[in-house]
């Protein structure tokens, strides 16, 4: 790794922690922002009640020193303050019970993109022109122009409804399926499409050519040769995939009642439960942010020929 | 008349009248092509894009102008009389049923306007509140990409004329909101949007269009521009540079010459193309954020508010989700694949 590198990935980092404390300040102001405040939706309270509740959760002090004190609590404690609505319960606990279900559901969908993208990709790059890879194309296109909660409730539809094949519950055993094949469909398309087109360029470069000629097995040349140097575009798209996953899921836990923090999200949105809504947010957005990170930095660590300016 | 070639003497042929057949040559045989008919051309020869322009275009003139005979209004409840009690028989009507006093009429000989799609759960004939639907997203989708391309034209093309540390604010600031994760800040931004738009429209002609529509416009003002100024910026840029601006510029032209002639022609078609881009992503993300219940305000409907409320009845009523859904895919898929065919033939960089 050269200076350069080293310069390029400090500029990004910054940008990052930048981008981060962005969405930290947005949350919080916002969130003052409504009128009436957190407690305006609570049934009918005395202004003494009122009073006492405010000054409990800090809203009686300057606006810039609560500020202050919320960066301050998330930096050092990962301190989110408790939830307005579930009584007793801090926003890092349930954000951590939802994350645990969310994690799963979300890394499980992108294993399947990746490797089942990867492959209908590279099959549909190699057999190029046939009926094979036309079918791939049409199908990869219907999935990318279907939003989210579209598939995911014809999904519903068709294999727990119908055919009562799933669970229709995310919360009982095997009804984790649908949910993640909801998520994966749609990054698959996308990394099949991303891959057929690099893995068609790589097919036409010289090497390849020169590994034919010189008798390595076919099979060899896709993994070993074609493969290898096409994946490197995919690489880009993780960031913006665990971006899809993570908006996919708020509305895919909603359909299948998954208990994650997507619908912890979805129900604190509704429910004006101020504190969880920025503390997810916060949470979910770091988690994007730092994922693009990662996947520009090693996608120009992985590949030498990439030139940063 | 020999002449030697080096002699500075004038050929005086060279400067004689045209004749009769000189002038042939200079008749043009065919009209001249311009950009945009030459675009529209190779657009045509596309067929994916035709069929994909002519559904686009049949599905927004059957939005705008069924509503305008169709016998059912979108917000009224037909089990609802004036001073009657709300008849039920006319809640959750399969296709082409009718409710109890359409029945009798249509037993005493009258005609009665069939439910195409039935009605819905509150007794809404559900054709039209589909077609209204998708005129909403359609309208979502096409202002809120003219919002964008007004603010990310201006804000970019400052960004490019001015160059230097303005450029460098405008643009460190873009590269921030770039990268914030921009459906979760959507979705926060629009939940308090509603709640605190609420108030203030009360009483003002914006009051009609309700505050979530609003809130979903001042959010894709606020977070989508980006891209478009980093596009305009960039063409302007790299067009400044261009050896046929400085060959203009050198040759005499004046600064609106050049604009209108230059760079004008070789920056609209990338920023029409984006712009057409730009329409399904916009409804892509109002039907998302309808689903949440951060869309539309009811009782008017969209797309994906629609979908939202068929998944309460999903096991008898499954054809009332299925249907929006096939718009929604159906007009994004279709504007997507007309976006690749105007790229592919207005772009003329790609022309090679």
């Amino acid at each position: 790794m050269n200076s350069k590198t080293l310069v390029y990935i400090l500029k990004r980092l910054g940008l990052a922690l930048m981008t981060v404390w962005v969405v930290i300040t947005i949350t919080f102001f916002a969130m003052r922002a409504v009128p009436g405040g957190p407690f305006l939706s609570e049934k009918a309270v005395s202004p003494q009640v009122m009073a006492a509740l405010e000054a409990k959760y800090g809203l009686d002090k300057p606006l810039f020193e609560q500020y202050i004190t919320y960066l301050k609590d998330i930096v050092t404690k990962f301190d989110f303050g408790p939830s307005l609505k579930q009584r007793g319960r801090m926003v890092s606990d349930i954000i951590s019970d939802g994350m645990r279900t969310s994690m799963k559901l979300g890394l499980i969908a992108a294993g399947i993109a990746l490797v089942s993208g990867l492959v209908l990709g590279a099959v549909a790059a190699i057999r190029r022109n046939t009926i094979l890879d036309k079918v791939i194309m049409v199908i990869t296109t219907a999935f990318v122009s279907m939003p989210s909660f579209i598939m995911g409730s014809l999904l519903l539809v068709a294999f727990s409804v119908k055919l009562g094949w799933f669970p229709a519950n995310g919360a009982e055993p095997g009804g984790l399926v649908l949910p993640i094949i909801t998520l994966a469909l749609y990054p698959m398309a996308y990394i099949t499409r991303l891959t057929r087109s690099s893995m068609l360029d790589v097919l036409g470069q010289d090497y390849i050519r020169t590994a034919r000629a010189k008798g390595v097995s076919p099979l060899n040349i896709v993994f070993g040769h074609a493969l290898k140097n096409a994946i490197l575009p995919v690489i880009t798209y993780f960031g913006p995939m665990l971006a899809y996953i993570v908006t996919g899921s708020l509305v895919v836990e909603q359909i299948f009642a998954v208990p994650g923090i997507g619908r912890a999200f979805v129900r604190s949105i509704n429910g004006r439960d101020y504190p969880l809504i920025m503390g997810t947010t916060i949470v979910l957005a770091s988690l994007i942010v730092v994922m693009n990170l990662v996947s520009d930095i090693l996608y120009k660590v992985v590949d030498p020929r990439i030139t940063l300016e | 008349m020999k002449t030697n070639p080096f002699s500075l003497h004038v050929n005086l042929d060279s400067f004689m009248p045209a004749s009769a057949k000189d002038k042939e040559y200079m008749v043009t045989h065919r009209e001249s092509s311009t950009f945009f008919k030459d675009g529209m051309r190779r657009l045509f020869k596309n067929k994916v894009a035709t069929v994909s322009l002519i559904i686009i275009i049949v599905i927004t003139l059957a939005s705008v102008f069924i509503p305008m005979f169709w016998p059912y209004s979108y917000d009224a409840q037909l089990g609802v009389r004036p001073g009657k009690p709300v008849d039920p028989s006319f809640n959750n009507l399969a296709p082409f049923e009718y409710g109890k006093t359409e029945l009798t009429r249509i037993e005493n000989g009258e005609t009665v306007f069939p439910h195409i799609f039935g009605t819905d759960s509150a007794g809404r004939d559900y054709f039209i509140r589909i077609v209204y639907g998708t005129r909403i997203s359609l309208a979502v989708g096409f202002f809120a990409s003219i919002i964008v391309l007004v603010i990310g034209m201006t804000v970019g093309s400052i960004a490019g004329y001015l160059g230097g540390k303005v450029d460098l604010f405008i643009m460190r600031i873009v590269d921030v909101i770039y990268s914030l994760p921009d459906t979760l800040m959507c979705i926060l931004l629009a939940s308090i949007l509603r709640v605190t738009l609420q108030d203030k429209l009360e009483g003002t002609v914006l009051a009609k269009i309700g505050s979530n529509i609003i809130s979903l416009f001042i959010v894709f003002a606020l977070l989508y521009w980006v891209s478009m100024a980093r596009l305009i910026r960039g063409q302007i840029l790299s067009l400044k540079e261009q050896e046929y601006v400085l060959a203009a510029r050198a040759s005499g032209a004046g600064a609106s010459w050049i604009i209108r002639k230059h760079l004008i022609p070789n920056s609209i078609s990338v920023v029409i193309i984006s712009t057409a881009l730009q329409i399904p992503n916009a409804i892509f993300t109002e039907s998302y954020l309808s689903f949440l219940g951060l869309g539309v305000n009811a009782p008017m409907p969209s797309l994906g508010s629609l979908a939202s409320d068929a998944l309460n009845g999903i096991s008898s009523y499954a054809y009332r989700l299925i249907i929006p859904a096939v718009v929604i895919s159906l007009i994004v898929l279709s504007l997507n694949l007309l976006g690749d065919g105007l790229r592919d033939a207005f772009d003329p960089k790609l022309n090679t």
